[in-house]
């Protein structure tokens, strides 16, 4: 490599996503205002933005430069009378929630993890557990600022620049550095979740437990992934909807700032995820679930959406290592064979995750989306080589089915696999040639998949 | 709103500035910052607003112009029940060396401005007959260190100036709080390497100032208590090895 100047190349750093897997070395931009974007940039050769490193895998390590964009962390403004909130793109959505919730708003979708910044929820068109009605992040956002690759901000949304715009949303950051964006909350009354539980014994009966589920606000089944033959898919399917004022009047008001989270402090022992310790955990969660099936229960809204949040670094459970999240979409039509030959293929395994989590997905809407018509299934296993091998097995289930892999959690999967499932790809690349973002914006994930 | 407090925080466009308004904010109290450029400080003070759902005031002050520190205490719309000073400017240690002017500057920043503004805002609150004076030092002003002590010497002239008006003003009703912070994770500091347990987060900081000011007694606070334990080693050791350590 030729030598650059210190303050433009940046220094180099170690990168990995949140699995910890891979690891790669990039040279670190750091965004520390809008209007000095543009000359951040300028000399910029292969490089994408980096919001909370929450994508597991590759996604946001540029080839050559990443941008740091966690210091474009101000709100901009808020009306309350349209619920509409302008940010910048490196606010988390941690910050937002602690700001909005108290005035009685909600963000239409969040995904599984508070501890992302804006910029990425629109990058990777996040879901939450209520796609089935409400899409994704994107179908919230009315529009956003974009740095394309010659230095120049652009105004985008459904009516200006659309083709963009609907790049943008899902483009994994490779249409622009996402500067800022304004989307729309919905009105709360609570920070409340009326949860309902529904035992399902086997996976036709999940299946049919999440089909019922269609009218519910939030919905989301978790699958023991130990069980076999005849309880094959057995799990537990939750409902969610936003208690009303009067309904949880009697209920003390969730904790304001609530519990700091309890740090995972080292990288644990490998054999610390065991199938002993996984099924236990599992078995554990199985019965709990049970006994909570007969009646509704009242869950803090920080506990409901984002339990995991409650441990700090828990991608350090899985040792130094790492691990590789594996989620799928299958179309509804071959979905429950594919699902339960996935199944089975991972209980073979034996070293299957205490997560495995199943939902209901409407269609997306940008054009590298992941969202389509289907159900969804994720995955997280050690990165070995036996878990890599099976998630190869996994995918060539996936891809005659018609479905397709989440590119935020994606580290591994073939680039026959990709162009298989986002047919949207060559209108992407199209896109892409035309505001010169080849060898300008290149993150490892999309050289790797030959974005 | 009757009865309601005001913080005045100089400084507040930093990243510990931002997290004590927000902490400050959070509690109910009004906000009064000041900023060099108040336009230029426009996209932290639209941050902070919308974060607290009301306006936030801003007042231009440069503690530089120390000629220009009483008209600017005067001219408050309300005096303060709190004040907390976060000014503070690292400057680099090679080029105050060899360059007074920079480190006249240091010293200014760190010092000079500080004190006196601080020293004037405690005089008013005595005759008033409350108010709590924060002024945020360093751990650098310990003990002077090869590495950085045109600023560290600023920031003990500063430490040394705060526990002079505590003392002074000890039998009366206004209180003086001296937060060292140790390393932050901000700005001004993301060019270190830190390590981790020493290093706080400017929310932490935020938090330990309000605890400290508003509803704790201490006159000195540690941001992380590690810091203080350090920091008496580090003042133990004797001169004659000091001096051939690399610090």
């Amino acid at each position: 490599m030729t030598d650059r100047p210190r303050d433009i190349a940046g220094p180099l750093g170690t990168l990995s996503g949140w699995g910890r897997y891979p690891r790669a070395e990039s040279r670190i931009l750091r965004a520390e205002a809008p209007d000095r974007l543009p000359g951040l940039v300028a000399a910029g050769t292969d490089y994408v933005a980096r919001g909370n490193g929450r994508a597991y895998g590759d996604a946001a390590i540029g080839l050559h430069q990443t941008v740091l964009m966690r210091r474009l962390d101000r709100f901009r403004g808020f009306d309350p009378d349209s619920g509409r909130l302008t940010v910048e793109a490196g606010v988390l959505l941690a910050d937002i929630l602690d700001v909005v919730v108290p005035r009685g708003f909600f963000p239409f979708v969040v995904p599984g993890t508070r501890l992302v910044t804006v910029g990425g929820m629109i990058a990777a068109d996040v879901h939450g557990k209520n796609h089935h009605r409400e899409g994704g992040f994107g179908d919230h956002l009315d529009a956003l600022t974009l740095l394309l690759p010659d230095g120049r901000p652009l105004r985008c949304s459904r009516e200006d620049n659309p083709e963009l715009f609907t790049a943008t949303v899902g483009g994994m950051g490779l249409t622009g550095l996402i500067v800022d964006a304004t989307f729309r909350l919905r009105p709360i009354e609570s920070g409340w979740i009326r949860q309902e539980t529904e035992v399902a014994t086997n996976l036709s009966g999940l299946v049919a437990a999440l089909d019922r589920s269609a009218e519910a606000t939030y919905c989301v089944a978790w699958i023991d992934c130990q069980s076999r033959g005849g309880h094959l898919g057995r799990g537990l399917v939750f409902r969610g909807e936003h208690a009303s004022a009067a309904e949880c009047a009697g209920l003390a008001p969730p904790r304001a700032a609530g519990r700091a989270a309890v740090p995972v402090p080292v990288d644990m022992p490998s054999w610390t995820l065991n199938p002993l310790t996984v099924g236990a955990f599992n078995a554990l969660y199985h019965r709990r679930g049970a006994a909570a099936a007969r009646r509704p229960a009242y869950v803090p809204w920080r506990q409901y959406f984002f339990p995991l949040d409650g441990l700090s670094d828990w991608n350090r459970l899985y040792g130094r290592r790492g691990f590789v999240q594996h989620q799928c979409v299958i179309p509804p039509g071959s979905a429950q064979p594919v699902l339960a030959e996935i199944l089975e293929r991972v209980a073979r395994l034996g070293s299957a995750s205490p997560l495995a989590v199943l939902k209901r997905l409407g269609p997306g809407s940008g054009l590298l989306s992941f969202p389509m018509d289907g159900y969804t299934l994720a995955l997280d296993l050690p990165a070995n080589a036996a878990a890599l091998a099976l998630l190869d097995e996994i995918d060539r289930l996936v891809v005659p089915a018609g479905g397709r892999l989440y590119l935020a959690k994606d580290s591994r999967q073939t680039r026959a696999t990709f162009e298989a499932g986002y047919p949207g790809l060559g209108e992407f690349r199209r896109l892409r040639h035309a505001i010169g973002a080849e060898r300008r914006l290149t993150s490892h994930l999309s050289a790797r998949l030959g974005v | 709103m009757a009865g309601r407090k005001t913080l005045l925080l100089v400084g507040a466009t930093s990243d510990i500035g931002r997290a004590v308004a927000s902490r400050y904010a959070r509690e109910g109290w009004a906000i009064v910052l000041t900023a060099r450029d108040p336009s230029a400080a426009r996209r932290d003070t639209d941050d902070l607003s919308v974060r607290t759902g009301e306006p936030v005031a801003v007042l231009p002050l440069d503690v530089l112009a120390l000629d220009t520190l009483a008209a600017f205490v005067d001219a408050l719309p309300v005096l303060p029940d709190t004040v907390v000073c976060v000014v503070g400017e690292l400057g680099d240690q090679n080029r105050a060396e060899a360059d007074p002017e920079h480190a006249a500057r240091v010293m200014a920043t760190n010092y000079l401005g500080p004190s006196l503004l601080l020293g004037i805002l405690a005089d008013r609150f005595a005759a008033r007959g409350h108010g709590t004076i924060v002024g945020v030092s360093s751990v650098a002003g310990d003990r002077g260190r090869g590495s950085n002590y045109v600023y560290g010497s600023a920031k003990a002239g500063f430490t040394a100036f705060l526990s002079g008006l505590r003392n002074r003003l000890a039998r009366g009703p206004v209180r003086v709080v001296t937060v060292k912070p140790g390393f932050v994770r901000t700005r001004m500091t993301q060019a270190l390497s830190l390590p981790p347990l020493l290093t706080a987060e400017p929310a932490e900081v935020g938090a330990a100032i309000y605890a400290a000011a508003e509803r704790g007694r201490a006159d000195v606070v540690y941001v992380r208590p590690v810091w203080r334990l350090v920091m008496a080693i580090i003042r133990a050791i004797p001169e004659p090895i000091f001096k051939r350590l690399r610090l």
